[in-house]
């Protein structure tokens, strides 16, 4: 295909979409950023402060605490979702009514309002009436995600990879139904094991999409922030308060306005590093 | 061993659905069942709930709201970043790509470092606790999603269509109306999907900007949980209600929801 042709009056066609965004996005980030040089007594009045908050968050060990927390939260999901849902993609039907009922029911968790995730976890996990919680201690093992750190990590990471699981195998399906079936019946005459197939022909095919699943779930688990509040609240204690909840509630819950901002502004440059990978690799192949 | 393969995705769904029967099987029972001790199923199976929930107006009132800075957000984000899409897919222009880039960052931008600039923006305009405050502030990651997903979409229509309907004498508006639209009317059903289901899931921004004329159903149901005693039923009941609009569109849309998350690069 020829190259797009160069016309810049597409610039009228983009800035409706230019003005709708940057309002949303440049006039709040310019918001955050005053208040992270700034030093606010109330009363509307604000001293210049210079980078004392950055200094401040980035030796704070509570900054450190919650982002070692995301980091360990955002590794663990990842290292179960990916295979995970490699797994249940290979396993997929290739066509007919069971494709349909596989999409449309595991496509289900992708849909529920955030909040309701969390509440539902919340209920399906109680240690005296949750089917999960009541099950579990049953069964013999003591078992409470308000009270013990690390059943609340347990439950907190069995609610993303319920969640989230689907996304990665539905772009993971999406990647092996785009192999031709030639390349199938190729392995089959060279005599190729179950495990060649997926290593030689499936996995380079899914390459670019598990790239884009992975990136999509780093980012996406690193916002993370209804399903958790809902779920444990951030506790018991500060357990499971990861990055968005920490920053939540510096702002909002103790009004530090400084701090939170230098930490929002942080944030978002880890995001914006994240998301440069990302459209490196989204626009690959197209630049080609 | 392959015979054994359907057992993958059948034990992942049956896991996916546990949680899902829960709420349904709570939602069914009366607050006095739940509180009083652990039933696999509802003992006195009740419609109160539901029936709570379809006459009282603080709850139904938070669907009707919620669905109505959905249906707003949809409509203006897809129409916004139709001619967008189309700019990206057909033309080099001064500084596309760092444009294209920077919509993508917006999509990805964590919305609690917005929460507290977004009430302070939009208490200075007037629009606080109006369904316009909710249907803008979510375009900060619909217009970059529809934007991406129409892209992709768009890209896969050879670009003769166009060169022959100018050549045929189409003013611009008229064929991008009347066939480039339609042409990609798959494109643009599920980039209206991804920026509904986005808009209905995303609840942090929705709750902050609204107090009670506008409030989602999110907010009536934390309101519940903390101030009415425990009433898990009802509770559970509403959370299943707000499960009803995905499960009723997803049927059309399973075939290209992965194409939509990857945000229309499958």
């Amino acid at each position: 295909m020829s190259a797009k042709p160069v016309n810049h009056r597409a610039w009228w066609l983009v800035l409706p979409v230019v003005i709708l965004v940057a309002f949303n996005a440049v006039i709040p980030l310019m918001t955050v950023v005053n208040y992270s040089v700034q030093e606010t007594f109330g009363n509307n009045k604000f001293f210049f402060e210079g980078l004392t908050w950055f200094n401040q968050v980035v030796h704070s060990s509570r900054f450190h605490d919650s982002l070692l927390r995301q980091l360990m939260f955002t590794a663990i999901i990842l290292a179960i979702e990916v295979p995970l849902g490699v797994a249940i993609a290979l396993a997929m039907p290739r066509k007919g009514v069971w494709l349909s009922v596989c999409l449309v029911l595991m496509s289900m968790p992708l849909l529920i309002p955030w909040n309701v995730v969390g509440a539902m976890w919340n209920i399906f996990a109680l240690p005296d009436i949750g089917l999960l919680g009541w099950s579990l201690n049953r069964l013999g093992i003591d078992y409470n995600y308000t009270q013990e750190p690390f059943a609340a990590w347990a439950t907190l990471i069995a609610m993303d990879v319920w969640h989230w699981t689907s996304l990665v195998a539905l772009l993971a399906y999406a990647g092996i139904s785009a192999i031709p079936d030639a390349y199938y019946q190729a392995a089959k005459i060279d005599g190729a094991s179950a495990w060649s197939v997926f290593r030689y022909v499936q996995l380079p095919k899914m390459k670019h999409v598990l790239t884009i699943a992975v990136l999509l779930r780093f980012m996406d688990s690193f916002n993370i922030y209804t399903e958790p509040v809902v779920l444990t609240g951030g506790g018991p204690g500060n357990a499971t308060t990861l990055l968005s909840i920490d920053l939540v509630k510096i702002a909002l819950g103790q009004f530090d306005l400084g701090p939170a901002a230098a930490m929002s502004l942080i944030y978002f440059l880890i995001i914006l590093l994240l998301s440069w990978v990302f459209y490196r690799v989204m626009t690959r192949g197209e630049e080609e | 061993m392959t015979r054994f393969k359907w057992l993958v995705p059948a034990l992942y769904i049956l896991f996916l659905m546990l949680p899902i029967y829960w709420l349904l099987s709570m939602s069914f029972k009366t607050t006095n069942e739940i509180l009083g001790g652990f039933t696999l199923w509802p003992q006195k199976f009740t419609i109160e709930n539901y029936a709570k929930i379809f006459t009282d107006p603080t709850w139904y009132m938070g669907y009707v709201n919620s669905l109505t800075y959905v249906v707003i957000n949809t409509v203006l984000s897809v129409a916004v970043a139709l001619p967008a899409a189309y700019a990206f897919s057909r033309y080099r222009f001064l500084g596309d790509k760092h444009l294209f880039f920077w919509l993508l960052t917006n999509r990805m931008a964590p919305a609690a470092v917005f929460a507290l600039p977004f009430f302070q923006l939009y208490s200075a305009i007037g629009l606080f606790d109006t369904y316009i405050a909710v249907a803008l502030a979510h375009c900060l990651f619909n217009v970059p999603l529809a934007v991406w997903i129409l892209e992709g979409f768009m890209s896969g229509v050879p670009r003769e269509l166009d060169e022959l309907a100018f050549i045929d004498g189409y003013p611009f508006w008229k064929f991008f109306l009347k066939i480039f639209i339609p042409a990609i009317a798959a494109g643009v059903g599920v980039a209206a999907f991804f920026c509904f289901m986005f808009s209905w899931v995303e609840l942090l921004l929705a709750k902050t900007l609204t107090a009670v004329e506008a409030k989602p159903i999110a907010a009536t149901m934390t309101r519940t949980a903390s101030t009415s005693g425990y009433e898990l039923g009802l509770l559970a009941a509403a959370g299943a209600l707000t499960m009803v609009p995905g499960a009723f569109v997803i049927y059309f849309v399973r075939n290209y929801i992965a194409k939509g998350f990857a945000l229309g690069r499958v």
